[in-house]
C-alpha cells in the first residue's frame, strides 16, 4: 500500500485565540497537528502495520510545521514531506492547498489518501475532496470506519449522527472523522527514530507551479471573534403569556423566525 | 549558549504533558486520598518508553539524553507528585545504578527490562539510623563460599512493594583504616528471608509507594554485586547526585501546577469589584511564583545538561534540589494563600500540592544535607 497522509498544523483552538489587525496573532498561540489529522495518521499507521506498505505525510505550510512532521513520524510515519509555500505565496485558500498537494501527488501512485474531515481553524472541509476531484480519484468524507480487502474498501461514514455504509474501490481518498480511531501518543522510541526518518522539503519550483497557478480563489474580508455569551432573559408572567412573549422575541428580537 | 528545547525535547514535552493530563491529572486527587499506586499507569508509561528515557536502545531504552528524562519528571509531577516521584526513583534509583555501575550481565539481566517498563526496581539505601550518614549503615552482608548472606532494616523504600529487585547497600567489610566497606547489592523481592511492607501512612506524595525493607538471611548468589564491591559508597553518591536532579524537576512540576491553579483562581476570584489578580498584593506572590519555578526549571536544566556532557554536576544538582524544593514550598503555600479558605479545602486541589512538596525538602538529602554538599563542594 502507498499511503499518504494530508496534514495541517494548526493553532490550538483551546488555547486563548487573539485577533490582532485582522489576523489570529501566531505569537502566543500554541499549535498542533490538527486533531482530525491525528486520525488520519493513526488510520494510516493501522492499514500499514495490517496490509504492509509505506507512509507518507504530507504538509503544506512554512518551516515550523516541521515539529508537527516530526510528530507524525514519531507516531508511525514512514517519511514526511513539507511543501514549503512561505516565499512564494502571499495568500491562499483551500484551492491554494488542494492544488499544490494534487500537483504533488499526481505521479504518485497513491493506493489510499486519508486526511481530516476538517481543520479546526479554517473549519472548512475543503482540502480533501478538491484534492481527489483534481486527481480524479474516489473519496469518501467523515468516515469513521475503515476496511481495505483486496483492491476494494467497505467505509462507514458519519451522516449527521446516521451511519452510511460505502464500498468503494482504490485508490481512494478519504476525511477522518472523530471516532474513527483513538490516535496514539507518539513514543519515546519513535521520538527518537523519527530523528533519522526522511523530511523532504519542496517548493513551488519543484512541482512546477507558479505562484498564479495556485492564487487564492477567495479572499477573506474580515474575521472576528464569536461574540461573548449574554446574560439569559428569564420570562415571568403565566406560561399563556410566556409563550406569547418568547414567540415574539424570537420573531423581533432574535430573528430566527 | 542556546536556551530553545531540541526538537526531541519538545516534542518529549508535549507528549508526556498530553499523557499526563489525560492518564494521571484526573485521578491524582483519588490516588492522594486513597495512597493508591497506578500500577497500570506505570505499565502505560513503559510501553510509551518513558522508564528507559536516559538510556540507550542496546538497553532497552529510548536514547534520550538527562534534559528530556527531566522534562517528563517535570511534567509527570505537574499532575501528580506521588506518581512522578514514582517514577523519578524508578528510573534515577532503580535503573540508572545498574546502568552506570553493572555489568554487562547485570544490565542484560535487571536494566533491560526495567528500561522497556517491564518491571520496577528499588534503590535501599536509608535505614532507621542512616541516611545521608552512610557511615551508620548496620546493614551486613557476609560472603559465605558463593553467596552473600545479608541481615539488616530499610526503610522509606520507593517502589520497592512493586520492585522485581532492590539495590540494598550494606556493610561488607572494613578497609585498611577501619572503615566500613560498602557495597551495593541487587537482592530479588521474591528471595526468601525478605520482607518488604508498604503501610506507612504518609503527609504527601501518597500515590508513591513507600516500603519498609527487612533482611533477615537473605542469601544473593555473590555476582550479585553491583560492579566494583569496594565502591558501593561512590556509587550511591553519583546516584543521588543524579537522583537530585530528577526531584528538582519533580519539584518545577509540582510547584508549576500549584502555580497554574493560583493564577486561574487569582484572575477569576472577584473581591471589592475585581478580580483578585488586580491587586498588588496578589501580583506580587504571581510575579515571585512565577520568578521562583523559571529560575528553578533553569537550574535543573543545567545540571541535566552538564551530566549530558559528562561534566561534575555534584554541585549544581545540589543548587538545582535545594532552590527548586525550597521555592517550590513557598510557591505551593502562597498558591493555598491566594486561594485563602478554599485553599484549604481539599476540594480545590491545590493543599495536595503542599503536602506533596514538603517531601521535596527532606528525601534524597534533606536540604540541610544539600547545603552541605555545596559548602563541601566549596572547598569549606
Amino acid at each position: 500500500m502507498n499511503i499518504f497522509v494530508l496534514m495541517k498544523r494548526t493553532f490550538d483552538t483551546e488555547e486563548k485565540i487573539v485577533i490582532q489587525n485582522g489576523k489570529v496573532n501566531e505569537e502566543g498561540a500554541e499549535f498542533i497537528i490538527n486533531p482530525y489529522d491525528e486520525y488520519a495518521i493513526e488510520e494510516a499507521i493501522q492499514v500499514r502495520d495490517k496490509l504492509g506498505g509505506e507512509i507518507t505525510v504530507v504538509t503544506v505550510g512554512n518551516e515550523d510545521a516541521e515539529k508537527e512532521l516530526r510528530t507524525a513520524l514519531a507516531m508511525g510515519c514512514d517519511k514526511a514531506v513539507l511543501i514549503n509555500i512561505e516565499d512564494d505565496v502571499e495568500e491562499s485558500d483551500q484551492y491554494t492547498t488542494a492544488k499544490i498537494i494534487a500537483e504533488y501527488l499526481k505521479d504518485k501512485n497513491a493506493d489510499l489518501i486519508l486526511a481530516g474531515n476538517v481543520a479546526i481553524d479554517g473549519g472548512s472541509g475543503q482540502v480533501g475532496p478538491r484534492v481527489a476531484e483534481m486527481l480524479g480519484i474516489s473519496y469518501v468524507t467523515t468516515i469513521t470506519k475503515l476496511d481495505i480487502d483486496g483492491g476494494k474498501a467497505t467505509i462507514v461514514r458519519d451522516v449527521e449522527g446516521d451511519e452510511e455504509v460505502i464500498e468503494v474501490s482504490l485508490p481512494l481518498l478519504v476525511t477522518a472523522q472523530q471516532g474513527l480511531n483513538e490516535p496514539r501518543y507518539p513514543s519515546l522510541p519513535g521520538i527518537m527514530k523519527a530523528k533519522k526518518k526522511p523530511l523532504d522539503e519542496l517548493e513551488l519550483d519543484d512541482l512546477d507551479l507558479e505562484e498564479e497557478d495556485v492564487a487564492a480563489k477567495t479572499k477573506t474580508v474580515e474575521i472576528f471573534l464569536p461574540p461573548k455569551k449574554e446574560a439569559g432573559k428569564i420570562l415571568q408572567g403565566d406560561i399563556a403569556d410566556q409563550v406569547k412573549e418568547l414567540v415574539t422575541l424570537l420573531r423581533t428580537e432574535a430573528k430566527v423566525i | 549558549m542556546n536556551f530553545e528545547l531540541t526538537k526531541e525535547q519538545q516534542m518529549i514535552k508535549d507528549m508526556v504533558r498530553e499523557f499526563a493530563e489525560k492518564e494521571i491529572a484526573p485521578n491524582a486527587a483519588k490516588w492522594d486520598e486513597e495512597a493508591y499506586f497506578p500500577v497500570e499507569v506505570f505499565k502505560k508509561m513503559g510501553e510509551l518508553g518513558l522508564l528507559g528515557i536516559p538510556f540507550p536502545e542496546q538497553y532497552g531504552g529510548s536514547g534520550g539524553d538527562t534534559i528530556s528524562y527531566a522534562i517528563a519528571v517535570e511534567e509527570i509531577g505537574r499532575a501528580c507528585g506521588g506518581t512522578g516521584l514514582s517514577y523519578a526513583a524508578a528510573v534515577s534509583l532503580g535503573a540508572s545504578p545498574i546502568y552506570y555501575f553493572g555489568t554487562e550481565e547485570q544490565k542484560q539481566k535487571w536494566l533491560v527490562p526495567m528500561a522497556k517498563g517491564e518491571t520496577l526496581g528499588a534503590f535501599g539505601l536509608t535505614e532507621p539510623n542512616a541516611g545521608s550518614d552512610a557511615g551508620g549503615t548496620r546493614t551486613r552482608a557476609v560472603l559465605d563460599g558463593d553467596e552473600y548472606v545479608i541481615n539488616g532494616e530499610k526503610c522509606w523504600i520507593t517502589n520497592a512493594g512493586h520492585a522485581r529487585q532492590v539495590i540494598v547497600t550494606a556493610v561488607t567489610g572494613k578497609d585498611e583504616r577501619g572503615k566500613n566497606i560498602i557495597s551495593a547489592i541487587i537482592v530479588p523481592t521474591n528471595a526468601p528471608g525478605f520482607t518488604i511492607r508498604c503501610n506507612y501512612d504518609k503527609m504527601g506524595v501518597r500515590a508513591s509507594n513507600t516500603c519498609e525493607l527487612v533482611l533477615e538471611n537473605v542469601r544473593v548468589p555473590k555476582e550479585n554485586v553491583l560492579g566494583d564491591p569496594t565502591k558501593g559508597f561512590k556509587q550511591f553518591l553519583y546516584t543521588l547526585d543524579g537522583g537530585r536532579i530528577s526531584i528538582a524537576a519533580l519539584a518545577v512540576g509540582i510547584a508549576q501546577a500549584a502555580f497554574e491553579k493560583a493564577l486561574q483562581y487569582a484572575k477569576e476570584r472577584v473581591q471589592f469589584g475585581q478580580s483578585i489578580s488586580k491587586f498588588q498584593a496578589i501580583q506580587f506572590k504571581l510575579a515571585d511564583m512565577a520568578m521562583e519555578i523559571e529560575l528553578a526549571r533553569n537550574m535543573v536544566y543545567k545540571a541535566a545538561w552538564l551530566k549530558d556532557k559528562g561534566k561534575p554536576f555534584t554541585k549544581e544538582a545540589s543548587f538545582a534540589k535545594l532552590f527548586a524544593s525550597e521555592a517550590g514550598f513557598r510557591a505551593c503555600n502562597q498558591a493555598i494563600q491566594i486561594h485563602g479558605g478554599y485553599g484549604y479545602m481539599k476540594e480545590y486541589g491545590v493543599e495536595r500540592h503542599l503536602r506533596d512538596m514538603k517531601l521535596m525538602e527532606i528525601g534524597e538529602g534533606t536540604s540541610e544535607v544539600q547545603r552541605l554538599v555545596i559548602a563541601r563542594q566549596l572547598g569549606c
